[in-house]
């Protein structure tokens, strides 16, 4: 039987009480969201937090919204309502292509957004998702709010920039006209982290060429986009030719681990090929988009 | 600490460590022990409850975190004699052969078809594919669900149970 070590509970009732309740009780005590990673880690007692301050009732930090060209989504927002958004499926359509495959219906009824952006599990989705859509992370602290890059707020696996009296808030994702985007993964089993994951989003100039695009890799020890090969598609008319290039510097550009998932061989072929699919539904995506 | 919640229709306060697992608090303080507690990791689905409507896995919730929401458990599926729709599919159409998963995927059952009264066979297959199970191949709990679908209301079941009665259901 799992049982976490004993803590002591005590629920936020808004975001400022929150952070007061981080800085009261210091660096012992852990923010729980959904708690589909926290609790696990707990229940094994790889985590031991002496407090533990839910935020689950912050309902101001689960929306979804537009405010101009800036879809802002609440770090409280579950995987459940991400991947039933229409809006975010007909914006960002490689955050739906993510949601469903994120372990399971069940599971994304309780994780959030933000907590799996903070957990920072190198095999993440969402990481991958939010940097190919060069998304921010807004951060709340005593002293209030600061806006970080994905990149700026990825400090490596299982850390972030969050600061033990901060919390994320929110996370906006810049819309753009003409674009497309999309994700895919290969995993051992249904619902499992991923063995390597692709994501892409494409942007099309008035021409028909690349006006700007970016790729990410989930898994395979790759920190921010795969700049190489986003420079070599810029400017040019999508097209095969160009995706195979791709994704072969992507799987260059790749430095997995051999793990139970897999050697390192196959995790790069994977690079190579999945660079490949989701650049081609991305461009295909951007292709049918009308507006932003 | 103290913590109050809705289950299965019923207010409840009772006294609990934080640290109780809420598949825990309802099997052990409850005595409710139609939820089941299988993997413990969050993978079997056994232990799924609906928590305001949603199923979740109760074994990676906080009793704590239930404090103040509303919990159904199979135990909440019937009203009084009268099972469940979903209830029926399963015996309708074997949807069970040892039972351990079947709380879980009836609930999760009766979630998706609150949410959406016809599904698919694809639909059925997604909602459930957080739980799992080793006797059925899945093929007769699809069809379970199915029959629920087709029989919201259980009609047919309830004519066929006042043709018997007398007789004892158990579900």
């Amino acid at each position: 039987m799992q049982i976490p070590a004993s803590f002591d509970y005590v629920r936020a009732s808004t975001v400022d009480d929150a952070i007061s309740l981080l800085e009261r009780h210091g660096p012992e005590s852990r923010v729980v969201a959904g708690g589909h990673s926290l609790l696990p880690m707990m229940k094994l007692r790889l985590a031991r937090p002496e407090w533990l301050i839910d935020i689950n009732e912050l309902f101001e930090l689960d929306f979804v919204l537009r405010d101009a060209n800036t879809l802002r989504v609440g770090a409280m927002t579950r995987h459940a309502t991400l991947l039933e958004s229409p809006e975010i499926a007909r914006l960002f359509p490689i955050v739906a292509d993510a949601e469903r495959v994120i372990a399971d219906p069940t599971v994304r009824n309780r994780g959030t957004i933000g907590g799996s952006l903070c957990q920072a599990d190198p095999a993440e989705d969402l990481s991958t998702v939010c940097k190919v859509l060069r998304a921010e992370a807004v951060i709340r602290g005593p002293g209030g709010e600061r806006v970080l890059s994905m990149h700026d707020f990825h400090k490596g696996p299982y850390e972030t920039a969050v600061a033990h009296n901060e919390l994320l808030v929110e996370v906006r994702f810049p819309i753009r006209p003409h674009s497309g985007s999309a994700y895919e993964k290969v995993e051992r089993r249904v619902g499992d982290w991923a063995v390597v994951a692709a994501g892409a989003a494409v942007s099309l100039a008035s021409d028909g060429t690349i006006d700007d695009v970016t790729i990410g890799l989930t898994a395979v020890g790759i920190e921010g986009t795969v700049t190489e090969a986003e420079t070599l598609l810029r400017g040019h008319r999508p097209g095969e030719e160009l995706f195979v290039a791709a994704g072969r510097l992507a799987a260059l550009a790749s430095d997995p681990v051999a793990d139970q998932r897999g050697p390192v061989d196959y995790k790069r072929h994977l690079a190579d090929e999945l660079t490949r699919r989701v650049l081609r539904r991305a461009a295909a995506r951007a292709g049918e988009a009308q507006e932003g | 600490m103290q913590i109050s919640m809705t289950i299965n229709g019923t207010d409840i306060t009772e006294e609990i460590e934080p640290r109780v697992l809420l598949v825990h608090f309802i099997r052990d303080q409850l005595r409710l022990t139609g939820t089941h507690w299988g993997c413990d990791t969050s993978n079997c689905g056994t232990c799924v409850v609906l928590m305001d409507g949603r199923p979740v896995k109760s074994c990676t919730v906080l009793a704590a975190m239930a404090d103040g929401h509303s919990i159904t458990t199979v135990e909440g599926l019937a009203t009084g004699a009268t099972l469940d729709p979903v209830q029926q599919g399963f015996m309708e159409e074997h949807g069970l052969q040892c039972g351990f998963c079947t709380p879980g995927m009836m609930l999760t059952a009766r979630a998706l078809l609150d949410h959406n009264p016809h599904p698919d066979d694809g639909e059925i297959r997604e909602a459930i594919s957080g739980q799992m199970c080793r006797c059925t191949g899945y093929a007769t709990i699809v069809r379970s669900v199915q029959w629920a679908a087709a029989h919201p209301a259980g009609q047919d079941r309830m004519d066929e149970m006042e043709e018997n009665a007398g007789e004892e259901v158990t579900a």
